[in-house]
């Protein structure tokens, strides 16, 4: 590449104008045309020990898409994706590039980095129409249960089923996706790229079975018992935490996995064409800053309330969502009330929630998470009038599995104890990975642990 | 799709269903429920499992059609499948042989407490049962109950069957004539519930209440249902649905219940319209 050359600037995503996509639920991020794809693709410095490579949970061949992307050869770069990621739609929209691949390209020390997630996202939809035939493979004769059809789940089914063995994913809710369905909204994630790319995961011959609650239903020593040589359990983070203080019961208060699963996967917004209903009122509180927080307050905004406030206990600096979310929050309106901690929630005589008590805070010393740690003012506290508040302050590992495998090993929170590397839990042929083992994180974490996870079921399943 | 084998209206709008679902047949126990769903539109309705038959691989359902999705599901008809159909879920009752117990249900809750009676009855406890209506219509399972109780009392709110009162006149009787009673077990509206359990609470008898808050997925993943018990959050759906009746919080639970009245309206309204949204004519 000639030195002379001058690079062209990284690529804006298109975006659907802030005004008018707080009215709708149409996705928020257009999508590069084919120009733009280009333009970017020819940022690449194709470095011949590429660092992106590293910062990927699941070692996608970057230099490589992009490479066939740049040679417009759209349906072999998002093959060269699908060697070693799945969802490559979902991905494209929802990995936190910023701080995985795009963080350590080295355009990044002088120039912005390479958009990789854009372009990830570009070679999926580019070629989604496209149905892609599955290579045969030779059956192992082994099969193996996935129990939860989350990221985690659909990752490690889609490697097993191109490995050879007979996978059977079992869900609890009556759509696949996990929180790719029930909880990111359709304006960031359109579920019909989900459905998408679980139906490329079909053709590898992955079975679903919906309206399965294993735990219920049936037990993983049953699976065992009965025909699976290995499970893998990847059930997420579905356990809603509230703040135990007084007046949560009141109505008007939602954890955001309600407000959201009711909006997205019962598809509230449709109301009454759908059924399920979903009342937001004038004023909505969510507690929170990370990613789920940012849904629900913008999903508030576009089910027509009048004011949507982030409320958060430390600073701008430590809010755990994306810049992207949060840059997107704040141009749609949704207000920041930053070292503030709910202390009350005050109900009216019917029962509805009509204000917030909170105290005010400030930063000490960082604690163990490394953020400075947040100290409440005392005698701060005061009022603001809210008509519903949602708390979004995190999940925890949903029991039902763990509770009916007496010698699955979890561990003071509930998570499921499962080695890093490989998934293996305290039983055997008993795998894990994603939120049931780490608490919530993100999708591609989850992806990646799944992708280990199917590497050791292969592993176990030869040597058992 | 989970089939709907038989049909049978039992009084107005309550509707009994025998759905083929020989996976959840096989396993549920009495006082667990199910979830279902009509079609893509539709909302996840939570019920409680009236009956099994394990050979037959068969679950009875039994409910009131209350608003727009129970509409729905009794416009179902034999031979109609149901789009999803997830279960068992909750927790069992718990089944213990203790000496004399009461079973009380009300209304369309005479469906859920009666596999919970059969069981208590079969594991070697006397059985007093009382079962309530408002009016004879309204009244049902009450042979069924008779075979599993070692005594029943009926009553009416209108004095059209058995006798005229509430099911709690009855308890009041029962405990005052002998108090060695051991666990009352009452499944029925909410005023019924926290009326039973207020008559209960200062004779210190064991009461057990089947909690049926509004819920979407029913596994623990919302948080919809959460009942106040004690001074602990349960979600009923995972922790329950059975609480101890003299702990459970009835201003909650029946303020919680009005969540989206709103809501249900409009969906009723668009009901009587045929789902159209064309009112014109019918206003």
């Amino acid at each position: 590449m000639s030195k002379s050359k001058i690079r062209p600037p990284r690529q804006a995503m298109p975006l659907q104008d802030a005004q008018e996509r707080v009215k709708n639920f149409e996705e928020v991020a257009l999508g590069y045309t084919e120009e733009q794809a280009l333009i970017e693709a020819s940022r690449c410095l194709a470095c011949k020990k590429p660092l992106c490579v590293d910062g990927c949970p699941v070692d996608v061949d970057i230099p490589g898409f992009i490479k066939l992307i740049q040679e417009k050869n759209y349906s072999s770069a998002l093959a060269k994706i699908k060697e070693k990621n799945n969802l490559p739609g979902i991905c494209g929209r929802v990995c936190p590039q910023e701080s995985q691949c795009e963080k350590l390209c080295v355009l990044s020390k002088k120039d912005k980095p390479v958009a990789i997630g854009r372009l990830e996202r570009f070679g999926a939809d580019w070629i989604s129409t496209v149905t892609q035939p599955a290579e045969k493979v030779v059956s192992s004769g082994k099969k193996v249960a996935i129990v939860g059809s989350g990221p985690a789940g659909l990752t490690a089914a889609a490697d097993l089923a191109m490995l050879g063995h007979k996978v059977i994913v079992m869900e609890a809710l009556h759509t696949p996706g996990g929180v790719l369905v029930y909880g990111i909204p359709e304006f960031r994630l359109p579920k019909s790229i989900v459905q998408q790319e679980i139906e490329s995961i079909k053709r590898l011959g992955v079975e679903i079975q919906t309206n399965m609650v294993v735990g219920k239903i049936n037990t993983i020593d049953e699976l065992l018992a009965g025909g699976y040589d290995a499970v893998f359990v990847g059930t997420g983070a579905g356990l809603p935490y509230f703040m135990n203080i007084p007046g949560e019961n009141y109505n008007g208060v939602y954890s955001a996995n309600e407000f959201l699963t009711r909006t997205n996967l019962m598809k509230g917004y449709l109301f009454p064409d759908y059924l399920t209903p979903i009342r937001t009122g004038r004023k909505v509180a969510v507690i929170g800053a990370g990613n789920v927080a940012m849904d629900s307050a913008r999903t508030a905004l576009r089910l027509g309330a009048a004011e949507s406030t982030i409320v958060y206990r430390r600073s701008e600096k430590e809010m755990p969502a994306r810049e992207e979310e949060i840059e997107h929050a704040r141009e749609e309106g949704v207000q920041f009330r930053l070292l503030t901690s709910p202390v009350e929630i005050v109900g009216d005589e019917n029962g509805w929630v009509k204000a917030l008590v909170c105290q005010r805070y400030e930063l000490g010393e960082p604690d163990e998470s490394g953020r400075r740690s947040p100290i409440p003012i005392p005698g701060s506290e005061y009022e603001m009038e809210m008509d519903t508040v949602i708390m979004a302050i995190g999940q925890g590992p949903n029991p039902l599995v763990s509770q009916t495998t007496p010698d699955l090993a979890v561990n003071r929170w509930g998570n499921i104890v499962a080695e890093e590397e490989s998934g293996k839990t305290s039983k055997p042929g008993v795998f894990a990975g994603g939120d049931i083992v780490t608490g919530a994180a993100t999708v591609i974490l989850a992806m990646g642990a799944g992708k280990k996870a199917a590497r050791a079921i292969h592993n176990y399943l030869l040597h058992e | 799709m989970f089939k709907i084998i038989k049909k049978v209206v039992l009084g107005p709008s309550l509707t009994l269903f025998e759905v083929s679902a020989p996976e959840i047949a096989a396993r549920v126990q009495p006082g667990q429920f199910i979830i279902l769903r009509i079609n893509d539109q539709g909302e996840r309705i939570p019920l409680t499992v009236a009956d099994f038959d394990r050979s037959r691989g068969l679950l009875t359902l039994i409910f009131q059609e209350v608003g727009r999705s129970t509409k729905d599901l009794g416009k179902l008809a034999a031979g109609d499948g149901i789009l999803d159909l997830v279960g068992p879920l909750g927790k069992p009752s718990e089944i213990d042989k203790l000496g004399r117990v009461v079973c009380i249900g009300g209304g369309v809750g005479v469906a859920p407490v009666y596999p919970i009676t059969r069981a208590l009855k079969q594991i070697g406890n006397e059985v007093i049962s009382i079962i309530g209506a408002r009016s004879k219509d309204y009244l049902i399972l009450s042979e069924e109950m008779r075979a599993v109780s070692d005594s029943l009392q009926i009553t009416t709110d209108d004095g059209s069957a058995g006798q005229k009162g509430f099911v709690t006149d009855i308890l009041q009787q029962v405990i005052k004539a002998d108090n060695a009673i051991e666990l009352v077990m009452a499944i029925g509206p909410l005023s019924m519930m926290k009326a039973v359990a207020e008559v209960t609470r200062p004779y210190h008898i064991k009461t057990m209440v089947s909690m049926n808050p509004i819920m979407v997925d029913g596994t623990g993943m919302c948080g919809a249902c959460r009942v106040a018990v004690g001074d602990k959050m349960k979600f009923a759906c995972v922790d329950g649905p059975e609480f101890d009746g003299h702990l459970v919080d009835w201003t909650i639970a029946s303020l919680r219940a009005r969540m989206f009245l709103k809501e249900e309206k409009i969906a009723m309204e668009t009901y009587s319209c045929g789902g159209d949204g064309n009112c014109q004519n019918q206003r």
